[in-house]
């Protein structure tokens, strides 16, 4: 016979079991995207790439062919320009943060970083496009790279500084006893010992500046030739796929699927290694 | 100290690359999407035969005014042709004048995705503006019945595309309808950019052209070039000598015939709703707009050289990519204008 | 390193080999007694790029101000109420961006919360070891792939999906609902809607699944010792954590606020204001693409200019609120 107390459980039981199905629709959901996007990107981009697409440049308007060499090269430019300016910026920060950001001010400089992390990036391109492209009078791998270095800068700083507390106590009480002056101990001691997690930090902010469109559309505007120069307008990997995606040529839409399955390539490879190295460390530690 | 030395030798190495590079000379040009298929083509031939790099970034003839005025840019096209508040404020700034140089024509075809329409559906200029007006909004509408007798139109929702940035091609069609439609002309008037009472803003020719490849039911303005590279049927409009008329080479010419004897001295001149039987109504030119004083001996050196390129084997590209040459008339023209233009 | 004097006093060590320095050793003083250059130079270079950082932000805010001073002054608070976006005229009111932003977050959070809530729950209360690890990195994977390239996918898969299968459906059932009313051009806000609710799930996905962890682990013991099912344990626990939930909801809403290109690719385009999500519409963020490369008139520019200064003021509160939240409770759980 059911008594009342033993309903009750095996409701609540019922319920509990429910609950846990529910959250597992839940994952199944949440991941089902990732495979769909990841599946048709991969689908539709890999029958456009061969060796043409790495290092030919865009054909003319409605010629079937071409490629992306000039996007692939603005975009290792543009990256590499953001961490020249964004980097040291950042990793210095880091620095005072972790070792003598223990007071008001440090506190405030951590807050905005957190906060400039959640600014949106067609804000900072309209920032650098006032900053860089009005003053200079034209568009520029350099107003680009500035828009980059500061979507960069949160990241970095934020890691850079987590890393550094991560490196045990004793590694800078070691130095200080030994008459190593405080400046060096954390130069030469305490930074080689936090590279490997701050370099993790770097490998990240670099995905994410190289997956980046809007802040590049009216900074490094875009080029269909060939270019290198810092003073001119750059190409993409993002706003190659941006404008081939919008068009009405099935080539060019191909392409664009091309270019997404390289830059996912690249982003996933970043991702990857960084997901090795913590690993290493923590096995380390 | 191994590590130092790697690290200043990869910055040295990277220098190296972000170097200007000094090898070829590159001018820098932004607007009008509508010309986009022919600039593309003349600018990769022109490489091709000179090395000169002309780097053209369609974003749309409002985009092309714009950096044409601040200067961001070392010419503009565009198939609106500049105000003259836009002018004045080009003097103000850069301290020079633009010249407008038409390059081609062009024709603005309205595209559609109706495969019960067929390939030759007929529109008139009352039509075509109460579809746009959002008067008109299913494709079994009577009124789209009237002038298609035999055609069995479904009773589909009418998805109008139009541009969403700012647009010379825009600026032609809305510039046609203002002529034919009153009620068009007092709700919306004519302008690169417009409050469009109904429909989907897509970005450049492409964006517009790709709205309807991908939408069943939609319908949108394109120039001639994007509808026949993706196999996109056009309607034949009405024109104002009361035929039906599909946009084609001879028809963009014999609109742009009588204008060619009242150019004004500026060369800005539209050119919808022509009058003449094979006349296409909504026709036009686009511009080059260049600096009369280029700033660089070589940058103006090397414009003069490409426009008279482009006025002479240039024009010879215009009909396989669906466009017209200019009147010959234009042409000598154009060539006044072109000696005028000097480095400073 | 050479010619210091190198102290050779025995050294005592606690149990696991770190060293007590004797208090009396020269070099300890971090205080400034064994004052050196080197460190004063380091401290304030260091101090320099954070300076750097902090008014960066300053600079932003300040430029963006001085950017849009013609509409600031020529039509004050009302750029935010009135809805005509009038280039021709040079009339500017960004009312049916900012109600384009606004609701496409809320139809994402409102999808996006649940689901990223039974993620965050299945994450750390449910999930084995063994799977937990692959599918948080799974669904952090989703964080990174690159907004363009969403809004590619979305293009050519969500957008035909909705305009072929769903957006007909919902009108056929549910068309009743000012919703679902209108045209299936599968762009516009619902589809604008979906595509963030995809990129801000694993956002809050990730920051819940974090703080369920740090409620300690004697509320579930406590839980469970009562006799309390798995769920119910898991209700408390989400009880405990609900402030730190919130600040995940307000950083992926921040994070849907400001999300550019995947929402410009699909959402129409449309400056309209209209109560159903088939309807196009566009938000703050697309109208910049789309139209700052061409604004052609100072007051155009300035108009453009303002929006993003509201992105900007918008998002910072948003993430400042969420930070402050999200650093409270795992403050509070740390010493609990």
């Amino acid at each position: 016979m059911m008594t009342r107390e033993r309903w009750n459980f095996l409701w609540r039981k019922a319920k509990s079991r429910g609950m846990t199905l529910l959250a597992v629709l839940c994952v199944v959901l949440a991941v089902a995207p990732l495979i769909l996007i990841f599946s048709y990107t991969l689908l539709q981009g890999v029958s456009a790439l061969n060796m043409d697409f790495f290092i030919q440049m865009p054909k003319p308007v409605g010629e079937p062919g071409g490629g992306m060499a000039n996007a692939l090269a603005g975009t290792g430019i543009l990256i590499g320009l953001g961490a020249l300016f964004g980097l040291p910026v950042g990793i210095m920060a880091g620095i005072y943060l972790a070792e003598y950001g223990d007071n008001p001010l440090g506190a405030t400089v951590r807050f905005f970083a957190d906060v400039l992390s959640g600014v949106p990036s067609i804000v900072v391109g309209v920032v650098a496009y006032i900053l860089v492209v009005l003053p200079m009078n034209h568009f520029s791998a350099l107003a680009g790279g500035v828009a980059l270095a500061i979507l960069m800068l949160p990241t970095v700083t934020r890691t850079t500084e987590e890393m550094i507390r991560l490196v045990p106590h004793s590694y800078r009480e070691a130095g200080l006893a030994l008459g190593v002056p405080r400046w060096k101990t954390t130069v030469r001691i305490i930074l080689p010992s936090a590279l490997k997690g701050i370099t993790t930090g770097i490998l990240l902010a670099l995905a994410r500046a190289a997956g980046e469109t809007a802040p590049l559309l009216f900074t490094a505007l875009g080029n269909r030739f060939w270019s290198t120069a810092i003073d001119q307008p750059i190409a993409s990997l993002t706003v190659f796929i941006y404008d081939y995606a919008k068009a009405p040529f099935e080539d060019w839409n191909r392409q664009a699927w091309a270019a997404a399955v390289v830059l996912i390539g690249l982003i996933f490879l970043l991702s990857l290694l960084f997901r090795i190295v913590t690993r290493q460390r923590y096995a380390e530690h | 100290m191994n590590r130092i030395r790697l690290v200043a030798a990869a910055m040295a190495i990277s220098a190296l690359a972000v170097l200007p590079s000094m090898a070829q000379l590159k001018l820098n040009g932004a607007g009008a999407t509508f010309p986009y298929v022919i600039y593309s083509k003349w600018f990769d031939v022109y490489h091709g035969k000179t090395g000169i790099e002309f780097n053209y970034q369609s974003i749309g003839s409002g985009g092309g005014i714009k950096q044409v005025i601040e200067g961001t840019v070392d010419f503009g096209a565009s198939d609106a042709p500049m105000s003259d508040v836009q002018l004045k404020a080009v003097a103000e700034k850069q301290g020079t004048e633009i010249l407008h140089i038409p390059t081609v024509l062009g024709a603005v075809v309205v595209t559609y995705n109706q495969p019960a329409a067929g390939t030759d559906l007929k529109l008139t200029p009352e039509v075509l503006a109460g579809i746009f007006l959002g008067d008109i909004t299913s494709w079994n509408d009577k009124a789209i019945a009237a002038v298609n007798p035999g055609k069995n139109l479904p009773s589909m929702s009418i998805i109008v595309a139009h541009r969403s940035d700012g647009s010379g091609t825009s600026a032609i069609f809305t510039d046609y309808l203002k002529k034919v439609s009153p009620t068009w002309a007092t709700k919306v008037g004519a302008g690169t950019s417009v409050n469009w009472p109904v429909g989907l803003g897509g970005k450049g020719n492409e964006g517009v052209a790709g709205l309807v490849k991908q939408s069943e039911g939609a319908i949108g303005y394109v120039e001639l070039a994007y509808a026949v590279k993706n196999n996109l049927p056009y309607a034949q409009l009405k024109n104002r000598a009361g035929k039906y008329v599909g946009a084609s080479f001879e028809a963009v010419s014999a609109a742009a015939a009588g204008s060619a004897r009242n150019l004004p001295a500026d060369l800005r001149v539209s050119i919808t709703d022509a009058p003449g039987e094979m006349a296409y109504p909504i026709s036009g030119f686009t511009w080059l707009l260049v600096y009369k004083s280029m700033k660089g001996k070589e940058k103006a050196n090397a414009m003069v050289k490409f426009l008279r390129w482009a006025m002479g084997e240039g024009q010879s590209y215009a009909k396989e990519l669906y466009y017209a040459p200019l009147p010959k008339e234009v042409v000598k023209l154009c060539d006044t204008k072109i000696n005028a233009i000097k480095a400073r | 390193m050479t010619g210091k004097r190198i102290i050779t006093a025995p050294v005592e060590t606690t149990g696991d080999g770190e060293a007590i320095l004797p208090v009396a050793a020269p070099s300890l003083s971090v205080s400034g007694r064994r004052w050196n250059p080197g460190d004063f130079v380091f401290k304030h270079l260091t101090l320099f790029f954070s300076l750097v950082l902090l008014s960066l932000v300053f600079l932003m805010g300040y430029e963006m101000y001085r950017g849009s001073a013609i509409t600031l002054e020529k039509f004050g608070w009302e750029f935010l109420t009135t809805s005509t976006w009038d280039p021709v005229m040079d009339e500017y009111g960004a009312l049916p961006f900012i109600y384009g932003t606004v609701v496409s977050s809320l139809v994402a959070l409102l999808i996006a919360l649940p689901l990223g809530l039974g993620v965050a729950i299945f994450l750390a209360e449910l999930s084995p070891a063994w799977l937990e690890r692959p599918l948080s990195f799974l669904v952090e994977l989703l964080a990174a792939i690159p907004s363009i390239v969403y809004g590619l996918w979305g293009i050519f898969v969500l957008v035909p999906w909705l305009r072929l299968n769903v957006q007909p459906l919902l009108s056929t059932h549910l068309g009743f609902l000012p919703l679902f009313k209108g045209p299936a051009y599968g762009f516009g806000m619902l589809a604008a809607g979906l595509i963030l609710a995809v990129m801000v799930l694993p956002i809050i996905a990730s920051i819940s699944r974090d703080v369920l962890r740090a409620v300690p682990n004697t509320q579930r013991e406590a839980a469970l010792a009562l006799g309390g099912t798995r769920w119910e344990t898991t209700k408390i626990v989400l009880g405990t954590a609900k402030s730190g939930i919130l600040g995940a909801t307000l950083l992926g809403l921040g994070r849907a606020v400001g999300e550019t290109m995947a929402v410009t690719m699909v959402i129409g385009n449309r400056a309209d204001i209209s109560a159903s999500l088939f309807n196009p519409a566009y938000s703050m963020a697309s109208v910049i693409a789309n139209e700052f490369a061409e604004a052609t008139t100072p007051a155009y520019t300035s108009a453009l200019i303002e929006i993003a200064l509201v992105l900007f003021v918008v998002t910072i509160i948003l993430n400042a609120a969420a930070r402050l939240i999200v650093w409270g409770v795992t403050r509070k759980f740390r010493t609990a």
